[in-house]
């Protein structure tokens, strides 16, 4: 978390998400997944692994939690 | 750079759920894949983008989303069950500047408050709605909803809902469509990525209509209600698709190209405005500014259309022409003629703290019934007027001071028999301490509305001016 890379990706707050799957199921380049382990609310947070992000915001948009997802544009290549 | 994140409408750190603070202060109360976070984050982001948060007043309803305003960063109220829409009016009506959110579930909206919804879009009101809509009683437990589909399972519903026994879902946004009020009505829905960006764009085109002040502003979100619906997240976005939207069709109903339209409001008007508006005659002072050691409290009573309210206007308004502080309260049954009425009015030096009187020290009986229902209440030394005319029996107390006069008859003589409230009226002037006949005789012209009428009034003035002479 909060580490600035150039590439494209999704910083998530694992401590806020209810592990609803929706941005797994939304996201069009297959970038997210739920992980192993469980928050302190009781859920099994999604986690960002793929270098195919194109910061395209859908899964910030289709979250329904306000503070999850942040969608990270990386500098152009 | 950081291209989305969570948007400043929102409050830092959500105290419902934490409100110590801590790592949980940034969750919703909403259950997993709930629609309404969804919803609140398109709306937080439009209010940050928009520049509008300062003056953004978001109206929580009664539902899942009672805490909003745990969540929106801007004026806050929580409004009473489906009721939204009327505060939004007061509010809208009295703050030029206001953005009006009004937030509402389907319980809230399409049941409760359904004419407050109407009335509010058919009126026009400068205010955007978010409707959202789950097809069922969520905080409660699952129960049919006015929105919930034929044949749909609820908590209340259990073999499906059936149109002969709880009639068919409400299409809200096409009965807010029927009406001529409203600028902009779409439904959304939320069920996929591209529903979800195309209510973020009606979301931000009814907030920019109110920014615009082009009017009524009505969004219905199809929403998801995994928990209700006993589904997970992502198989209630497949339910929305496959069930929801076959029966609320996803469109825009209506944007009209709208001139900017006023809030309604009136306007202020200064103290000179007042005062003569308020004045009993153009140009006329007060009369004098009589001293009162105590308040008068005059029971007017009578028949409906005796003008037993109307004198006690007239009594309140010359009191008031004399510097004169005066309270005026009518009491009358449903019938404009012929029933029952009473007015009491209470002239006093200072603020009359209660217009209710309970010991009057005048009665004005304009019939028999009214000395019958009244005459043990005045005060001992009080003062008893009775319509001779009408009123055959005498009054039984001897501590009081009473004039008999035929005051219906004297009226009729005139040849306007509906001035006998006047001639009583002049009749307890010419006995009482305060006000001053002057002073009737100066808001009559103002508040008699038939001008035709204002000088035969004033004769019966003069007429009781004789009679008190004997």
């Amino acid at each position: 978390m909060g580490v600035i890379v150039a590439e494209n990706h999704v910083e998530v707050n694992a401590d806020l998400c209810k592990s609803c799957r929706v941005c797994v199921e939304t996201c069009p380049k297959h970038c997210l997944e739920i992980g192993s382990g469980i928050n302190a609310l009781g859920y099994q947070a999604v986690r960002f692994d793929s270098e195919e992000c194109t910061a395209c915001g859908m899964c910030f948009y289709v979250c329904p939690e306000p503070g999850v997802l942040t969608v990270i544009k990386g500098a152009d290549k | 750079m950081v291209k989305h994140t969570k948007p400043k409408g929102f409050y830092d750190e959500f105290l419902r759920k934490a409100p110590e603070g801590g790592p949980a202060a940034g969750t919703t109360h909403y259950c997993p894949g709930c629609g309404h976070g969804t919803v609140h984050k398109l709306i937080a982001e439009a209010i940050e983008d928009m520049n509008i948060g300062d003056r953004t007043i978001f109206l929580s309803p009664v539902g899942c989303s009672v805490f909003a305003y745990y969540y929106m960063d801007a004026g806050n109220i929580q409004c009473a069950h489906g009721r939204a829409p009327a505060v939004g009016t007061g509010v809208i009506r009295t703050r030029d500047d206001a953005i009006v959110i009004s937030y509402q579930g389907d319980g809230d909206l399409a049941a409760i408050g359904t004419a407050e919804i109407v009335h509010a879009a058919n009126r026009g009101e400068n205010m955007a709605v978010f409707f959202v809509n789950n097809a069922i009683y969520g905080m409660t437990g699952g129960q049919l909803a006015p929105t919930s589909l034929l044949g749909q399972t609820t908590a209340t519903t259990p073999f499906g809902r059936l149109q002969e026994r709880e009639g068919g879902p409400i299409h809200m946004a096409e009965v807010i469509d029927a009406l001529d009020g409203p600028v902009f009505v779409e439904r959304t829905t939320l069920s996929n990525a591209a529903g979800v960006m195309k209510t973020r764009k009606a979301v931000r085109q009814a907030l920019s209509n109110q920014v615009e002040r082009r009017g009524f502003s009505f969004v219905e979100i199809l929403s998801p209600c995994p928990v209700g619906w006993k589904m997970t997240p992502v198989q209630s976005r497949v339910w929305m698709k496959e069930e929801m939207e076959k029966n609320f069709e996803v469109k825009k109903f209506r944007d009209r190209d709208h001139v900017t339209r006023s809030s309604g409001r009136m306007n202020l008007m200064d103290d000179d405005a007042l005062l003569e508006l308020l004045l009993p005659a153009e140009g006329k002072e007060a009369v004098s500014t009589a001293k009162l050691e105590e308040e008068l409290r005059v029971k007017i009573c009578g028949f409906g259309g005796q003008g037993v309210l109307s004198a006690g206007t007239l009594l309140a308004n010359a009191a008031i022409v004399d510097g004169l502080e005066a309270t005026w309260l009518p009491s009358y049954g449903p019938e404009m003629r012929g029933g029952t009425a009473n007015a009491s009015v209470v002239i006093s030096s200072l603020p009359v703290g209660s217009p209710v009187i309970a010991r009057p020290t005048a009665l004005l009986a304009m019939n028999g019934p009214s000395l019958d229902s009244f005459e043990d209440d005045v005060v001992s030394g009080g003062l008893i007027i009775v319509n001779s005319s009408l009123v055959k029996q005498k009054v039984k107390r001897d501590d009081v001071k009473v004039i008999y006069a035929p005051v219906s008859a004297m009226a009729s003589e005139a040849g306007f028999i509906k001035g006998a409230n006047i001639v009583m009226l002049a009749l307890y002037l010419l006995n009482a301490e305060a006000p001053s006949l002057d002073g009737l005789k100066s808001v009559i012209p103002r508040l008699i509305k038939k001008k035709e009428l204002v000088d035969v009034n004033l004769k019966l003035i003069d007429r009781a001016e004789e009679f008190n002479k004997g």
